[in-house]
């Protein structure tokens, strides 16, 4: 990549051994064994869910009698608060991802392939955009690829701009021009995905670990972890610290050393009080979790999850009830509307906890919090969102419980009040304004 | 039932159901009480709402289990599931808390309360006290016409709303718009719901977001409601209805379901269209003239209408008695029971159905051809089932609007099978639909004009019904060798029969829906000639013919003569009074044909409604509307159904029947004699008559039962929460008078009586503890969405009941050899020579401004009774002339002028083609004609102009078969 932040040109990704996995793989390596060299690889989606990327391929039906067409899509929809990984490999190094576009889509036979695009990523649909005319004209794209019988074409479609569409059900819903609506599983979108035909949906990260592993071999890629899992990741860090950013590290690198190492460290007179591991819709942890590998399993022991893998980080100037706020505040606001415990509850819990912020807090309402935390459960909700959504909101009312309970005691936030913001208007006041 | 059964546990307890269903349905079908709001049974589910969670158990050693949404997990052999479960109970009665917080609470100004499945779940849930303490959102309302009110503060998100109305009834204008709890539906901007089937909202809306606006008029509550089950009277598929009464007064019309006719939904002219009974009512005569005198002690007031009834009763007795001839003019709208009172009276000979002459031929050749047609008679549940659909030459929207709803269902049921092979179960809405998209359709409409249907469609064919009875020929012809050849066809049209009969030759279940609005008795024979030939080819086809009224085919049944018969004995002298019954001859014949008869003879007018005809009778009686009285109706299938009174016949009018019975006795009797009581009400007496002087109609017998016959206590029209009984005519009267009684029905004009399980076809309300609100009906199911208890054999004048309730594919049948088809009747093909003999040449000369005339059947507006109810009336399309731009050119006519067009019968219109000048002889002699303005349609054929059907201004157009168009004079333009 380019310091200067740069898009790596056709001629510069080729020059570096781009696109070498997708000849190996079309010369030498049937649909098949790309899916296995990816389960062996142990590469897991890099977009939050962490499912294992080769199990997902391999539901996908392949052969003459395998229903027509597939598609696969590119989940570049990055709305989780606080992540922005796909970013820099969108706008930066676009080749890598169209490479692993196409090795994907070879091995699950699909001939289109859809990038879903954030609305705001207006530099990187430039960026993809002359891209994919590169890959087009190098014969990577379109039909008979390099010569091969295997024709893949990729469209570019920018999202209606909704955090839901990052849920690949209802990305599939909004690809169609229906409501951002997310779908029931089973069917699973391997069989009946994008306009009822086998689909696989992917984040952006996941397939630019594909090349690599097509290139250089299982044992390279697990060589690269820490962990039981493959490769790298892409880890970020947002908040008080000295050099926020991103930076690409072994998959199992601690939390204290992205933090300490990489992102330089808290700011001066700042002190660590809490971090989201990976995105907003992770569970807090506290400093005591600094020495926890970022990977899978470990973040989950420590009861939270790796996510994106971006960390938001809470100082002690900020208002945790504020921050929680601000939060739910967004999942209350994005919430499709489809069932009833993401739209009525988010938006009550958001209601509270603004009432607890603004000095209007109730004894019982601590107890309506966590009552939402318990039943916006898994499977309980239709999709992850609210799941998702509660997943802050239970650990800080467990990590910061004093700071609720004297919200709520004292009529008041003291971080409101050391801003000098003064009191929230309240009641008649609150009502006029 | 088709499918086997599986053992699904319940609280640990074994129980069997069906396979295929979802746990939602199970439980519903088990009789647990599982709360819901997304999921409708003709909707299937989508696992929005999340009210129905349950526990669902891996297997008995399983304690912790986990929450699953019933309506979204299949209930296979083994599943276990606790509803009782503290957890499931906890997040059940959370979901109803979240939907109260911006519930607002406005139950007691709340059209809807009372029968609101809201306020029933959440009874059910348990949810009573109020957490949240924050502001409730508002939003906007909308005016959306006539027949449907706009609340949406009450809106709990279910999106059954749009899930009925976009993708079972196909509705363009209602949409979800925003997201999170501003979820809001409506249209993108105020004005008239377009769906013909809106009104369905008021039922699939949980609570009081979408009401009834005609309701709201004259708005009582629900309870108080007295009802009965009725019969459709807009038009001649026979849907099933509950109507329902407070204070003499009709207030609304309910789906009353039935598995193969309406199903779960009506169209909006049946929903809306009984506020005819609050306009142009014939009112009972008053006045010293016709009132015996009174007593000097004045008994109750109540007697002295029927004091008028009877001395109206002797005047028409005297009126008779002074005729030189009678001949009496029956009716397709009017009950069997009242037709054939009057062809009692008159005689079978001086009888007529009361029809046009050209529809009483038409008519007769479909009951001829429903008689005799091989296959079953289909239902719009038949079309729904039906994997092929060649609708020939009709627009079923305007023929038969339930079945245009029907026809929409096939594609999404032919998808079901393939869903399967994806895993998708029946009732996972979303992905059938997903599946579907895919698929083809297998509808094919041939027809003269765009139609609703058109781009549900896989195949659309432009033709005129001619061309359309050529095509079906040929169809026939394609099928079956034996079948006659049409002659006279492209090699265009020749592709298209092919294309056809091959669609139909793969199908399992293949479906043929013609109809006499068509105006064309051969395209009724190629209909009959293709299902012959689909049986012969061992495919079991269902047809189905639709019919303008409800009892057009009991009504032909009783009499195949038309109106001119009544019009012939005037003429000749034999006749020169005219008993009409229910009837306005202005829809009849055209007026200068009306204007002779009725200068030849005096007329006595029966009827409920105040119609020009009525307007011009020597004597008018006051019959009692469908509400006030009991009467059987025969519809397109042949089968009887009978409604009931919903509430006794206003002071002075009796059932039609009931005066022409009257009238005859008078006639024997003298007139101040008094009559001896007879053993069984003479209903009775007039039924055993009918079954043995008409065996098609034997099966009145079955549907036909008094009080006496019922024998068990009288079935309560008025609800047990019905309020106010004692209060209600306190003004005038203190005392509590005895409920009327009614020795002719099982029902009684009363709370008490039988309280158990009626027979289906009596089911007066949806009702059960608890259920409060139209989702009662899952109490009253066999099978969720399929037959209801206790429902009896159909009573049928033609054609086979449907004996499998499963809808087996004939062709496994006759794989495993259990087929017992030797009962088939043994008619042979009909010859299309007669297309020739006597259709003039088409198309016609354009020059000589002589058009084939068809008439357009609209939902609004083209039926009688329904367009004086003001939410149908409002919707009518503004009448025009549509003519093809080749003939426009020829005419020299522009899109959006004015023309006249005239009426002219087959005769003229012949003498015009073979005269060698411009002239029309005779052109203005039927009095037929109407100034309207001039559509040009590209699609519509050669040589045909279309005018609408039934309209009040010319109602009459249906009796001609060709229209002179011309330019207006000036002044009139």
């Amino acid at each position: 990549m380019h310091a200067d932040g740069r898009p790596v040109s056709l001629a510069e990704y080729e020059a570096a051994g781009g696109y070498r996995a997708l000849r190996r793989a079309l010369a030498e390596l049937p649909p098949a064994e790309v899916t296995a060299l990816v389960k062996d690889s142990r590469l897991r989606g890099r977009g939050g869910a962490g499912f294992p990327t080769g199990g997902k391929w391999g539901f996908v039906p392949l052969g003459p009698e395998a229903p027509r067409p597939k598609y696969l899509l590119v989940n570049a929809d990055e709305m989780e608060p606080g992540t922005f990984k796909d970013r820099l490999l969108l706008e930066n190094d676009p080749h890598l991802l169209i490479e692993g576009v196409a090795l994907a889509a070879y091995a699950i036979e699909a001939e289109t392939a859809f990038l879903f695009l954030r609305q705001e990523y207006k530099r990187a649909a430039a960026v993809l955009r002359q891209a994919l005319a590169e890959a087009r004209a190098a014969g990577y794209l379109g039909r008979r690829i390099l010569g091969s019988a295997v024709d893949l074409e990729v469209h570019l479609h920018a999202s209606g701009g909704r955090y839901i569409c990052g849920e690949e059900t209802a990305l599939m819903s909004a690809l169609e021009g229906k409501r951002a609506n997310p779908r029931t599983k089973p069917p699973f979108p391997p069989i009946v995905g994008v306009w009822g035909q086998p689909t696989v949906v992917q984040n952006v990260e996941t397939l630019c670990n594909v090349p690599g592993i097509v290139a250089h071999g299982v044992p390279w890629y697990l060589s690269l972890s820490k962990g039981k899992d493959g490769g790298t990741k892409l880890y970020g860090a947002s908040g008080r610290v000295r050099r926020p950013g991103i930076w690409e590290l072994p998959l199992g690198t601690t939390a204290g050393e992205i933090i300490a190492e990489h992102a330089g460290g808290m700011t001066p007179g700042r002190r660590l009080r809490a971090f989201l591991p990976g995105g907003a819709s992770t569970d807090f942890l506290g400093p005591e979790h600094l020495e926890v590998a970022m990977d899978f399993e470990a973040v989950q022991a420590a009861g939270s999850r790796l996510g994106t893998g971006t960390m938001i980080l809470l100082d002690d100037t900020v208002c945790p009830v504020g921050a929680t706020l601000n939060l739910i505040r967004f999942f209350a606001q994005e919430s499709c509307g489809w069932c009833t415990p993401c739209r009525d509850g988010l938006p009550w819990a958001a209601a509270t906890l603004q009432a607890i912020e603004e000095g209007r807090g109730e004894p019982d309402d601590l107890e309506i919090l966590e009552h939402h935390c318990r039943l916006l459960a898994p499977g309980f909700t239709f999709c992850a969102l609210a799941p998702g959504a509660v997943e802050p909101l239970q650990s800080a009312l467990r990590i910061f419980r004093e700071d609720f309970e004297r919200h709520i005691r004292e009529q008041r936030c003291s971080h409101r009040e050391a801003r000098g913001e003064g009191p929230a208007l309240v009641g008649a006041a609150r009502e006029k304004s | 039932m088709g499918e086997p059964l599986v053992k699904v546990y319940i609280e640990g307890r074994p129980h069997e159901v069906p396979a295929g269903l979802n746990l939602l349905q199970a439980s519903l079908a088990l009789g647990f009480e599982v709360p819901y709001f997304c999921w409708h049974p003709a909707l299937g589910s989508i696992g929005a709402c999340r009210q129905c969670a349950v526990k669902q158990f891996r297997d008995e050693n399983d304690t912790r289990g986990k929450i699953v949404m019933a309506c979204m997990t299949p209930a296979v052999e083994g599943t276990r599931i606790s509803i009782a479960d503290g957890e499931a109970i906890a997040f059940r009665a959370a979901v109803i808390e979240w939907l109260m917080t911006n519930h607002p609470h406005d139950c007691p100004v709340c059209d809807e309360g009372g029968e609101c499945h809201l306020q029933d779940m959440t009874q059910l849930t348990g949810h009573t006290y109020r957490r949240f303490r924050f502001r409730k959102r508002t939003f906007h309302n909308q005016s959306l016409g006539p027949a449907v009110m706009h609340e949406m503060n009450r809106c709990i998100q279910c999106y059954r709303c749009v899930r009925f109305y976009r993708d079972y009834a196909g509705g363009g204008d209602l949409h979800p718009f925003a997201l999170r709890n501003l979820t809001w539906f409506g249209r993108s901007q105020e004005g008239t719901l377009a769906s013909p089937f809106s009104g369905n909202l008021v039922e699939v809306c949980p609570t009081g977001v979408f009401t009834d606006k005609t309701l709201h008029r004259h708005y009582a509550r629900p309870w108080d409601l007295q009802t009965a089950p009725s019969i459709c009277v807009h038009c001649g598929v026979g849907c099933n209805t509950i109507a329902g009464e407070r204070y003499g007064t009709l207030r609304r019309i309910r789906n009353r379901y039935h598995p193969e006719l309406n199903g779960f939904f009506l169209c909006d002219r049946g929903r809306y269209g009984y506020e005819f009974l609050h306009y142009a009512r014939l009112e009972a005569p008053r006045g010293d003239a016709l009132r015996v005198p009174q007593e000097p002690d004045g008994e109750a007031r109540a007697s002295v209408s029927a004091q008028d009834a009877d001395a109206l009763l002797d005047r028409a007795a005297q009126f008779l008695a002074a005729s030189r001839g009678l001949a009496g003019i029956g009716s397709p709208r009017a009950s069997l029971e009242s037709n054939f009172a009057l062809r009692r009276l008159v005689g079978p000979a001086r009888f007529c159905n009361g029809l046009s002459a050209r529809q009483a031929r038409l008519a007769a050749r479909a009951a001829g051809i429903l008689r005799e047609t091989p296959g079953r008679i289909a239902s719009p549940a038949d079309i729904e089932n039906a994997d092929a659909i060649l609708v020939l030459g009709v627009d079923l929207l305007g023929a038969g609007p339930r079945f245009e709803l029907g026809a929409r269902q096939a594609a999404l049921r032919q998808a079901a099978g393939r869903a399967a092979q994806l895993g998708i179960e029946s009732w996972n809405d979303v992905f059938v639909r997903i599946v579907a998209d895919r698929e083809a359709s297998g509808l094919m409409l041939v027809s003269p004009r765009a139609t609703s249907l058109d781009r549900a469609a896989r195949e659309v064919v432009r033709a005129s019904p001619e061309e359309a009875a050529r095509l079906g020929f040929a169809i026939a012809h394609e099928l079956d060798a034996a079948a006659p050849e049409p002659g006279e066809l492209d090699e265009a049209a020749r592709g298209r029969a092919r294309a056809i009969a091959s669609a139909l030759r793969a199908a399992g279940r293949p479906a043929i829906v013609s109809g006499i609005e068509a105006g064309c008795a051969e395209l009724l024979a190629a209909t009959a000639n293709i299902a012959r030939a689909l049986a012969n080819a061992g495919r079991e086809a269902c047809l189905a013919l639709l019919v303008p009224e409800c009892n057009t085919m009991g009504v032909t049944l009783l009499s195949e003569n038309g109106i001119e018969l009544a019009a012939d004995l005037v003429a000749r002298g034999e006749a020169d009074t005219l008993i009409v019954l229910e009837n306005d001859l202005a829809r009849r014949c055209p007026p200068r044909m009306l204007a002779e008869l009725l200068g030849r003879a005096r007329l006595l007018v029966v009827d409920h409604l105040a119609t020009p005809t009525a307007a011009r009778a020597a004597l008018a009686l006051p019959a009692a509307p469908f509400s006030e009285s009991a009467g059987t109706l025969v519809n397109h299938e042949g089968r009887l159904q009978r409604h009931y009174a919903v509430h006794p016949p206003r002071p002075g009018t009796r059932p039609a029947w009931q005066w022409l019975v009257d009238l005859g006795d008078r006639a024997r009797v003298p007139a101040t004699g008094t009559r001896e009581r007879a053993p069984e009400p003479r209903i009775a007496e007039l039924w055993e008559a009918l079954a043995r002087e008409t065996p098609a109609l034997a099966a009145i017998a079955a549907v036909g039962r008094t009080a006496r016959e019922w024998g068990g206590q009288p079935i309560p029209r008025q609800p047990a929460r019905y309020s106010g009984r004692t209060a209600m005519i306190a003004h005038r009267e203190v005392h509590e008078p005895a409920p009327p009684t009614d020795p002719d029905t099982p029902f009684s004009f009363s709370m008490e009586g039988y309280p158990g399980e009626v027979p289906a076809e009596w089911i007066a309300r949806y009702w059960a503890p608890g259920w409060n609100s139209v989702q009662a009906l899952h109490r009253f199911h066999e099978e969720l969405a399929g037959p209801l208890r206790a429902s009896g054999a159909d009573a049928r004048a033609f054609g086979r009941a449907r004996n499998d309730r499963g809808h087996q594919d004939p062709r496994d049948e006759r794989a495993d050899g259990t087929r017992t088809g030797g009962a088939r009747p043994a008619g042979g093909f009909a010859r299309p020579g007669s297309l020739r003999a006597d259709a003039l040449p088409s198309p016609l000369p354009a020059t000589r401004g002589i058009l084939r005339l068809l008439t357009r059947q609209e939902v609004f507006g083209s039926e009688e009774l329904s367009d004086r109810a003001p939410a149908v009336r409002e919707r009518r399309p503004e009448p025009e002339a549509v003519i093809g731009p080749e003939d426009a050119r020829a005419l020299g006519l522009s899109d959006g002028g004015c023309v006249r067009v005239i009426g002219i019968d087959g005769e003229t219109a012949a003498e015009a083609c073979a005269a060698s000048d411009a002239s029309v002889p005779g052109a203005a002699g039927l009095g037929l004609v109407w100034l309207l303005p001039l559509r040009i349609d590209p699609t519509l054929p050669a040589g045909h102009v279309v005018v609408p059907a039934g309209y009040r201004e010319q109602p009459a157009w249906e009796t001609v078969a060709y229209a002179r168009v011309e330019k207006p004079q000036e002044e009139e333009a």
